[in-house]
């Protein structure tokens, strides 16, 4: 949604143009959409490990002495109980519970949190931060440019990442950060990630990731893995991507992420009371997953129709999945759609194809 | 990008080789642009088999990758004589070897074909796209 037809390069770009990458104007940025094969790239990040230049990202900082109650009002989750050193999984909303961006955000000390946003949605999420953060004793500081962001991801992630740091990686838990020195670069190691595997993402100074990034592309099995394939390794762990399961149009009880909307927190946020109505209503439509039994996926957009041939939902996300062997894909049901429906059909270009209703998500690790 | 000289091409990025065949049987193709374009191809479905006939310019299937979906159609008009199995098998094929293994399908043409273009065409053309 940028207006500046001239996309960005993360610091990473000359890096990725030397491996031959396939370069894609994604959220106003020039990203790898894949080096070579990306269902080699999705089973690298499966199997063993795999390599993301996730700099496209925004980092937005949040200070002071009442960090966490501006954060707190501003957002739907409850910060304030959130220990240094943790991260939570959140949603920043309208004032009508509509999705303006999921977020992950990291207590880094006592009046110092990180507010991670979608690339598409950094401007809108630092100016709604600014806004309503006024009153409060905390300054918002957008320091995406200053930041790069690499992700290893994958069952070998750990193991490798050991080699280059001393951190205490195996007593990190799942969505903790540390500060620590990866590869002799200063680096916030975190323990999350979008691809369904254990996995780290490292925030370092713009100016240190290309030295980081080529020590850690050096070491064997480790596979420079593109958007196209972060996107299949998403899906397949039911995640949602915003702009496909989330929108504006969207609240996050229609993508069955209600948990995240901490009511009982004392404070007041904005989007609450809409957000009261909407968990008290009947449920409306809900997110599901859908697997083909042919082999023509269905693709955002398209249309699920029920055994009469009448259109009763919308595939949000779909592919064929590297993992299950199997075009798989999200989508919202209508609220009229029985609960214990089992199978449905995709209106795939014409043709009604035949899909699986299951829940989320496709993939869990062992 | 390869851009073979002695195929002949369509704008929609199909390949024919053999025009000069005397048994007027050609083979098809997509090109190493639509392939990468398309990304890691996972799926190919032709609609006729053989002993069926194509329209040039007609859809007649579909060539479906990880990232996207694309109409194939055919360049050239006449009665399919072979469909390449293998790539309807392990149509990544496609991408590691699109002028050669990973050919599509045969077609004996029953006129000759008008539009398409040589290679310095095509090259001109993918390099505006």
């Amino acid at each position: 949604m940028s207006a500046d037809p001239t996309p960005k390069k993360t610091p990473l770009y000359d890096v990725h143009a030397a491996l031959g990458a396939n370069l894609v104007d994604f959220a106003g940025y020039l990203m790898p959409l894949r080096y070579a094969s990306e269902t080699a790239e999705h089973r690298a990040v499966r199997t063993g490990s795999g390599l993301f230049d996730l700099s496209h990202m925004g980092e937005i900082f949040l200070t002071g002495p009442q960090a966490a109650a501006a954060l707190d009002f501003a957002l739907v989750g409850n910060i304030s109980p959130m220990a240094v050193g943790k991260a939570r999984y959140t949603m920043i909303v309208q004032e009508d519970g509509g999705v303006l961006d999921d977020l992950i955000v990291y207590r880094l000390a006592a009046e110092t949190y990180l507010v991670v946003a979608n690339a598409s949605n950094v401007a809108v999420v630092r100016d709604a931060l600014v806004e309503r953060a006024k009153g409060f004793e905390a300054e918002v500081d957008d320091r995406s440019d200053a930041y790069a962001l690499i992700a290893l991801q994958g069952p070998d992630a750990q193991d490798i990442l050991l080699r280059y740091t001393d951190a205490p990686l195996p007593e990190l838990k799942y969505y903790a950060i540390l500060p620590g020195e990866v590869a002799g670069v200063d680096a916030l190691i975190a323990r999350t990630g979008y691809t369904g595997e254990d996995g780290f993402e490292l925030f370092v100074a713009a100016d240190d990731a290309v030295g980081l990034w080529n020590t850690l592309a050096g070491v064997e099995g480790v596979v420079p893995s593109g958007l196209s394939a972060r996107d299949t390794l998403r899906l397949e762990a039911g995640m949602p991507l915003y702009g496909n399961e989330l929108t504006t149009d969207t609240t996050p009880f229609d993508a069955g992420l209600g948990r995240v909307v901490k009511f009982e927190k004392e404070s007041d946020f904005v989007g609450r009371t809409a957000l009261a109505a909407r968990a008290e209503a009947a449920a409306g439509r809900r997110l599901v997953g859908l697997v083909a039994r042919g082999r023509r996926a269905p693709r955002k957009g398209y249309a699920v129709v029920g055994p009469d041939g009448t259109p009763c939902g919308v595939v949000t996300s779909g592919a064929p999945s590297p993992t299950l062997g199997t075009p798989i894909a999200m989508a919202y049901l209508d609220a009229s759609v029985p609960e214990d429906t089992t199978e449905l059909a995709v209106d795939v270009r014409g043709r009604h194809e035949p899909v699986d209703v299951v829940a989320l998500p496709f993939y869990k690790r062992s | 990008m390869s851009v073979p000289e002695q195929l002949r091409y369509s704008e929609e990025h199909e390949w024919v080789a053999g025009l000069d065949n005397e048994d007027g049987i050609v083979t098809v193709g997509i090109t190493q642009h639509a392939a990468d374009a398309l990304g890691e191809i996972v799926f190919l479905e032709l609609q006729q088999g053989e002993g069926d006939t194509v329209e040039s310019g007609e859809t007649c299937g579909e060539v479906e990758s990880t990232k996207s979906v694309s109409d194939l159609y055919s360049p050239v008009s006449g009665e399919i004589t072979a469909v390449n199995a293998a790539v309807v098998d392990e149509p990544k094929v496609i991408n590691d070897d699109p002028y050669g293994e990973g050919w599509i399908f045969k077609v004996k043409i029953s006129e000759e074909p008008g539009d398409l273009l040589d290679a310095e065409a095509y090259g001109k053309l993918i390099e505006e796209s």
